[in-house]
């Protein structure tokens, strides 16, 4: 369901499986802590291995990037297909969140 | 177009079976041999719909969610999301991107933007205290073949 790495200052987490709501409630508390541990300056969130994504997915990212803008850090999404990338151009994630290939 | 299959199913208002629904949902529109698109756009929008009920409709609390659907011969499905939870106060405000009433809680404030993009209709009946009716229309583009037509 997720998986992380940290090298230098960029945390990045492998999400995988389906990001609903439920998944959404589970894992925004430990992705905090884990922003908070390691002190990471750029999180960015793999999104390769979803087979499913609903607009929870939005409120995690955005609710991330609130977090992480508070600390002067910043967000980025990779692993993005036509369809998770349809959800976020709909909720204008892109003018927050830095889109990587 | 008269009906030709059709589902009714309620379950607890519980975080888990927004996966169940969506199971549920694709599972019946199998038949009508959709698209990958199609399907997911479905799942989607149920998936919405579903959240919505749980999280706002009965604020994590416990209760019934009502989803049924059905398909005519030309492919066209219907489907119901029902709960008898709080009720939306405003629903055209409600129905506006990004309106949410739990800020605190990453919610994104899109569900019902998803379900009008994705759906071909969308329709929101809610009464304060007695809970809410979402219908949702999607036109399954049919193959040749692809519908068991009933005698």
């Amino acid at each position: 369901m997720l998986c992380y790495e940290k090298k230098k200052n960029a945390l990045t987490v492998r999400l995988s499986g389906e990001l609903d709501h439920s998944v959404v409630t589970a894992i925004r508390g430990e992705l905090d802590s884990l922003i908070a541990q390691t002190g990471a300056k750029k999180l960015i969130f793999d999104l390769k291995g979803l087979e499913f994504m609903d607009s929870s997915g939005i409120g995690l990212i955005i609710g991330r990037y609130k977090v992480m803008s508070r600390r002067g850090g910043s967000v980025a999404v990779s692993g993005t297909d036509a369809r998770i990338d349809q959800l976020f151009r709909m909720a204008g994630i892109y003018q927050l969140v830095e889109r990587l290939a | 177009m008269s009906v030709i299959n059709e589902m009714r199913l309620d379950f607890a208002a519980l975080p888990e079976n927004e996966a169940f629904a969506r199971l549920v949902i694709s599972g019946f529109m199998l038949p009508l041999d959709p698209t990958m698109e199609e399907m997911a756009d479905v799942k989607t929008a149920v998936s919405e719909a579903v959240t919505n009920a749980i999280v706002h409709g009965y604020g994590g609390g416990a209760g019934l969610v009502r989803l049924s659907a059905s398909y005519d011969g030309e492919g066209e499905m219907q489907i119901r999301v029902i709960d008898h939870g709080r009720g939306i106060d405003d629903v055209p405000r409600a129905r506006q991107p990004f309106f949410t009433t739990s800020p605190g809680e990453d919610r994104s404030g899109m569900g019902f933007t998803v379900m009008e993009s994705f759906m071909d209709g969308l329709d929101v009946d809610s009464v304060p205290g007695q809970g809410t009716t979402v219908r949702m229309t999607k036109r399954i583009r049919l193959r040749d073949d692809a519908v068991p037509q009933r005698a």
